[in-house]
């Protein structure tokens, strides 16, 4: 039987949430409508007596103060329209499957119910047809996951209501294995590639199709009952493994690169030649105390804190799914993240998570391209898809930041960072280390296995397309996940197990099949894994990135213990088959084999990519625009660009604070509400010694020049990080790579040009992370970041997100951004230049210009190192570091935070070749900082700076009044702190 | 001698301020201070009755997914102890006869609201009165608050507090009663302990933000009639030590964070009276 539960607020209750969605109708879609109430629907199957449906829905489902249920028969009342949203068959329900744990729990054991929700909106207003389809579609419903019904009040029976819709999934159980003939011609290997979305090249194929045909591969296939043709489990395993994705083939190709004057270099892998070398560099200068102590091997890289902890850190992205499904694809990215430091070493517990955007502008107003969800949309929904993945994780979001440009509009960028601390040591054994011996079990915990997710590997290693899967799209559940977080903290710290990784990208292939390697190899049976519906083939289970589940090696002499921990702590665990040393890659479905591979052919058969790259400095033309004739307009309206603007709505919807650890938060300043350059955690709450978390991203001068674009990445970064008071001296970075496809093809005729672009950002990163003594330690690269549908493509702009986790000795010595009181000196520290290609001002006015800031790293560090002894001695009431908008834009965010005024005199900025005070404002030089200090410590400061460029230039006064002499000596700005404040808070106040 | 005093922090299923909660207790000077999964209390593992405190942390449980603390609640009613009939909300009815005290935080004031804990009318700790509700603003907000204090209130955990400045971290924060009856009563009988207030004044304030969800009568947090079973909306646990105040780099605060007081009173009544 079928049952459904409705449930509604009672008169003279505020619906919060129609309210909301009545807002965002207005808001976003423009259309107006008087009403619009909630009602949620649950909808039962199984055998239920009247009394139990009573006491389900006046229990578990309903709240007795607020809300009113019917059972059987509709709960909304008077409307014009009613819509209602459930989700398609199959697509992750998580209140549905809660409601359905309460309904277990309350009828009793064996007593199984499905339960699926949906929602209904009832709209009251003068609305037509059209309206309200574009409401449902536009606003209230994604397509892909979600299924809606538009019901007019006249087509409403009041007793019957909307008639029942059950997604269940209804597959026919064939679990077949598919054997594919690869001994065809290249046209049909490309088909083949391209039907089952494998994303693997012609060449790719013939490595695998050859493969197949070695004597001893003939051999041993026929011992297990495998013909010599290839499964569909082995190409699909060998697709994800050998995918973009995974094996990050362009970062590892040889690559020919020729630059401006016709030299050409040879690159055997940007990835061994400028990031783990630069590493390994870095950390020869380290000893005798190297700190980092796991670096690329693991899920997330990890380093000292104390002699007691250490710490994990890991960024990822999520693109393409969140171009698709904002509210999932974040959620998942974010809740996929965690398990990357979670499953390091032997795991670790989450205490941050750090999130950077890169949208086009939710203002945007022109047609929009096949496919593409509006950029607001998108906001709205990754927002939200963090929102919950992070808060209800109990993981603080401690520091972000959202970037806008018109290219995000074919793919958002979604990056999501987690760091985590773990005991340095773990039952005598270092906590950072794996190790797996031949007999351990194979056990998969958390989630089951459905059809969700699958092809997201090899699907994100292409543009998003026409074709792109729905499947891909998935939708977290952070509940699932922190249950078996908590129950596999447990277990680590009882010992039993040895080893654990994360399932995502791959799903069991890549984490069952990178684990192997420790061991060598692995005999797993997929009919054991857990479903969570009939149906799936054997390749789909391997491969399915289904949610919240991670692997695990445990021994068998623990089995037994960690068995019944997870069943009393409600986690579900099944052991899926034993690792081995038999040099295979074997897995079964049953007792049949469905695939057989060597190891060392799944994991290094690929072949090096080869490619060629050619750098030619693009030129623009030089901005002719005159210097603004009222200054302080100008200033008002740098602080409202989107660039610029402050992101509190975002924040507060962020808990920046669980844990109780939080020192520097993202909102500083004497009303709260100033932007904090970079976060301080203290993750041992009896420990005065903290966390430092700060990120660098400036795709707007990767227009000029890559090479600047990654140096000034790498500087905004640390220099986020210094201001806050980190020691320069105790960073580690993660770099994260999202770029647009860089192999010249067809689709991609300016390919040489990108793969350039890639070249010089990594030379940069070499060249700066050595400079200032930041090793990198774990990072990522997303290369199909491009839309192609018809005659549109949309490539994003080269961006490389750099983020630095660093370590504070005292916390108590930390700074923030905002002045603090009236008479206090403001400095500037740095050397401002004619630097403003590539800047916000030029933007602002259309141009890119060419003069893009370059990085002085010697200069810089020296600078750091003094500033930061300045932090450590107490010498600084104010640090704010000058990036997007400058000197101009950095100085009034300063007063305005403290709720001070400001008079300050540009004569005295150090500066070099500028001659107009809008460049002097707005130039976006690096390395620069906005430093307050009380008079008392002028010359203890100012000894502390002896040998670096710097000079005083105003002191901060109590009224509200902002007030800037020009070159020229005339006030060229005078404007209320207030008025100032409003500009920065307006854009993005939603 | 004085008692030896010993807290339980209750977390598992998506509960997720335990770990600073429990530093609380122990700051305070509880004794014993043990983080306890639901779980283990299912399976027999631990028991209620070994404690003299029992702290319901923040967090979602379920992920809220049926309303805030709504399944979490239905648990404790229903899910039974291994090998047993009991339920936890019979240890707990057992806790509570016994005088001792609970204090439940954000996710863990909606539990003790929808479990009918609070604000218990007549000893009757099992009818739920009030509920705790999405904010006005339709949103999850973290945002630092003050709160007025209720001088005549009996709340064990507020004696001689006048202000307090805690963060709010929740999407479903707004306090309503059943009833203008159930609202009255809850003043009469001084059972209304913290409400938002400007800061400026202790008076209780509506307006948004300083009211950060359009709560009833601005409440905040609300005891039971003995004053030892205490919730509130705002974190005391996330205010223990100066840095953690959102202004410490501009203003002077002592060393200890407000939120310390909460459990200080708590502690120190156990010792003296249990």
């Amino acid at each position: 039987m079928i049952h459904r539960i409705e449930v509604g607020f009672r008169e003279g209750i505020r619906d919060a949430l129609g309210e909301k969605t009545k807002r965002k109708i207005v808001e976003h879609l423009g259309i107006e409508v008087a009403d619009v109430r909630t009602v949620e629907v649950y909808t039962i199957e199984g055998d239920l007596s009247p009394e139990e449906l009573a006491a389900i829905a006046g229990g578990p489902f309903s709240d007795p103060v607020i809300q009113y249920f019917t059972i059987d028969k509709p709960a909304a009342r008077s409307f014009n329209w009613l819509i209602e949203v459930g989700f398609r068959p199959g697509v992750t329900d998580n209140v549905g499957k809660t409601a359905a744990e309460a309904v277990r729990l309350l009828l009793g054991r064996g007593r199984e119910a499905g339960v699926f929700t949906s929602r209904q909106y009832c709209l009251t207003g003068r609305l037509d047809g059209a309206h309200v389809e574009r409401i449902a579609s536009g606003l209230l419903a994604n397509g892909l996951i979600q299924h809606y019904e538009i019901i007019p009040a006249r087509d409403w029976d009041p007793k019957r209501g909307s008639g029942p819709y059950v997604p269940r999934v209804v597959i026919e159980d064939d679990p077949a294995t598919e054997v594919i003939d690869l001994n065809v011609d290249d046209r049909v290997l490309q088909e083949i590639s391209a039907g089952r979305v494998l994303a693997l090249t012609v060449e790719e194929m013939k490595v695998i199709r050859d493969y197949f045909l070695r004597e001893s591969v003939i051999r041993e296939r026929g011992n297990v009952g495998l013909t010599s043709k290839i499964t569909d489990v082995e190409l699909e395993s060998l697709a994800q493994t050998w995918s973009e994705h995974c094996k990050h083939k362009i970062f590892n190709a040889l690559i020919t690169c020729e630059d401006e004057k016709g030299g050409v270099t040879v690159i055997d892998s940007l990835f061994k030649t400028f990031i783990r070398g630069s590493t390994e560099k870095i950390r020869k200068s380290l000893v005798p105390y190297d700190w980092c102590l796991s670096v690329f091997v693991d899920n997330a890289g990890v380093i000292a804190f104390n002699n007691r902890y250490s710490l994990v850190f890991k960024v990822e992205t999520h693109n393409t799914p969140s171009a698709l499904d904002p509210y999932g694809g974040a959620l998942t990215g974010i809740v996929g993240v965690n398990r990357d430091p979670f499953g390091t070493g032997k795991g670790s517990k989450l205490i941050f998570n750090t999130d950077v955007f890169c949208f086009a502008s939710p203002f945007y107003d022109k047609p929009l391209p096949k496919r593409i969800l509006h950029p607001r949309r998108i906001y709205e929904g990754v927002r939200e898809g963090v929102e919950h993945g992070g808060n209800k994780s109990g993981i603080p979001t401690v520091n972000g930041c959202i970037v806008f440009d018109e290219r995000y509009l074919g793919k958002p960028l979604v990056y999501c960072g987690t760091g985590g601390i773990m005991p340095a040591t773990v039952r005598g054994e270092p906590s950072h280390t794996k190790e797996i011996k031949p007999g351990d079990f194979i056990v998969m915990t958390g989630g089951r296995i459905g059809k969700d997710g699958i092809h997201g590997a090899t699907f994100s290693s292409e543009e998003l397309h026409e074709g792109s899967p729905v499947t891909a799209v998935q939708i977290g559940d952070p509940i699932t996940q922190n249950k078996m977080t908590d129950f596999l903290l447990q277990a680590r710290d009882r010992g039993l197990y040895r080893a654990i990784t994360d399932n995502g990208a791959g799903g069991l292939s890549s984490s069952v099949g990178e684990m192997a390697r420790l061991s060598g190899g692995c005999e797993i049976d997929l009919k054991k894994a857990p479903l969570k519906y009939a149906g799936l083939k054997p390749w789909e289970i391997l491969i399915s990135e289904a949610q919240e589940r991670m692997s695990l090696a445990v021994p068998p002499e623990s089995i037994d213990g960690f068995l019944s921990l997870a069943a009393e702590m409600d986690v579900e665990a099944t052991v899926l088959g034993t690792f081995t040393g038999s040099g295979k890659f074997h897995v079964r479905y049953g007792d049949a084999t469905v695939a057989l591979l060597d190891m060392a052919f799944l994991h290094d058969g690929l072949p090096q990519m080869r490619l060629a790259a050619k750098w030619v400095p693009p030129r623009y033309p030089e901005p002719d625009f005159p210097e603004p004739g009222d200054m302080g307009a100008a200033l008002k309206a740098m602080l409202s660009r989107l660039n610029i603007c402050s992101k509190e709505s975002v924040v507060r919807q962020y808990d920046h604070e669980v844990q109780g650890g939080s020192v520097v938060k993202p909102l500083v300043g004497a009303v709260n509400d100033g932007p904090g350059d970079a976060a301080v955690i203290r993750p041992v709450l009896d420990s005065f010694e903290g966390v430092v978390v700060a990120n660098g991203i400036c795709p707007r001068y990767g227009d000029i020049d890559t090479y600047h674009m990654a140096a000034c990445a790498i500087d905004e970064a640390v220099r986020n990080a210094v201001a806050v008071g980190a020691s320069p001296a105790r960073l580690a970075g993660i770099d994260n790579f999202c770029w647009c496809d860089p192999v010249e093809s067809e689709k991609t005729r300016d390919g040489k040009y990108k793969l350039a672009q890639l070249v010089r950002a990594n030379q940069a990163l070499y060249d700066y992370t050595v400079a200032y003594g930041v090793p990198c330690i774990s990072g990522k690269d997303s290369m199909k970041n491009d839309y192609i549908i018809g005659e549109v493509k949309i490539s994003i702009p080269p961006t490389l997100l750099f983020s630095v986790m660093g370590k504070m000795d005292d916390v108590r010595k930390a700074v923030t951004m905002d002045a603090k009181r009236e008479g206090d000196l403001v400095y500037v520290l740095g050397e401002t230049q004619n630097e403003l290609g590539g800047s916000e001002w030029f933007a602002h006015h259309g141009f890119v210009g060419n003069s893009v800031p370059v990085v002085n790293a010697a200069r810089a560090k020296a600078l750091y190192d003094a500033l930061s002894r300045a932090i450590e001695h107490g010498l600084v009431a104010s640090c704010h570091d000058c990036s997007d908008g400058g000197l101009g834009v950095a100085l009034a965010e300063t007063a305005f935070a403290g709720g001070l005024g400001m008079t300050i005199d540009l004569r005295a900025v150090p500066a070099r070749d500028v001659a107009r005070n809008d460049h002097l404002l707005f130039s976006e030089s690096q390395s620069r900082f906005v430093v307050t200090v009380h008079p008392e410590l002028r010359e203890r400061f100012e000894t502390c700076m002896e040998g670096h460029v710097w000079a005083g230039i105003g002191t901060v006064t109590a009224a509200g009044a902002f007030r800037v002499t020009g070159l020229g000596g005339n006030v060229i700005i005078s404007e209320d702190i207030h008025e100032l404040k409003n500009s920065w808070q307006r854009p993005l106040r939603f | 001698m004085a008692r030896h005093v010993r807290s339980i922090v209750l977390t598992g299923n998506g509960t997720n301020c335990e770990m600073e909660m429990a530093h609380a207790c122990r700051l305070a000077g509880s004794d014993v201070v043990d983080i306890v999964y639901v779980s283990e209390l299912l399976a027999g593992r631990k028991r209620l009755d070994d404690y003299d405190f029992l702290n319901l942390p923040g967090g979602f449980l379920d992920g809220d997914d049926l309303g805030s603390a709504k399944a979490g609640a239905h648990r404790i009613m229903n899910a039974s102890i291994r090998g047993t009939d009991e339920k936890v909300s019979d240890q707990l009815a057992r806790f509570i006869r016994d005088g001792k005290l609970i204090l439940g935080v954000c996710n863990g004031f909606q539990l003790m609201v929808k479990l009918g804990l609070l604000p218990a009318f007549d000893g009757d700790y099992a009818t739920q009165r009030v509920t705790l509700t999405f904010n006005d603003s339709g949103r999850f907000e973290d945002r630092w608050v003050y709160l007025g204090v209720n001088p005549r209130s009996r709340c064990i955990f507020t004696k001689g507090i006048e202000g307090l400045y805690f963060p709010v971290r929740h999407g479903e924060g707004k306090f309503i009663a059943r009833d203008g009856e159930v609202l009255k009563r809850l003043h009469a009988q001084q059972q209304v302990v913290v409400q938002y207030s400007s800061g400026v004044s202790g008076e209780p304030v509506m307006e948004y933000p300083a009211n950060p969800n359009g709560s009833v009568d601005a409440i905040a947090g609300i005891c039971d009639e003995s004053g030892r079973l205490f919730g509130l909306m705002p974190h005391p646990e996330a205010y223990l030590h100066y840095t953690n105040h959102p202004r410490w780099t501009r203003e002077t605060l002592p060393e200890e964070g407000m939120g310390l007081l909460i459990f200080r009173r708590a502690i120190d009544f156990i010792r003296n009276n249990l």
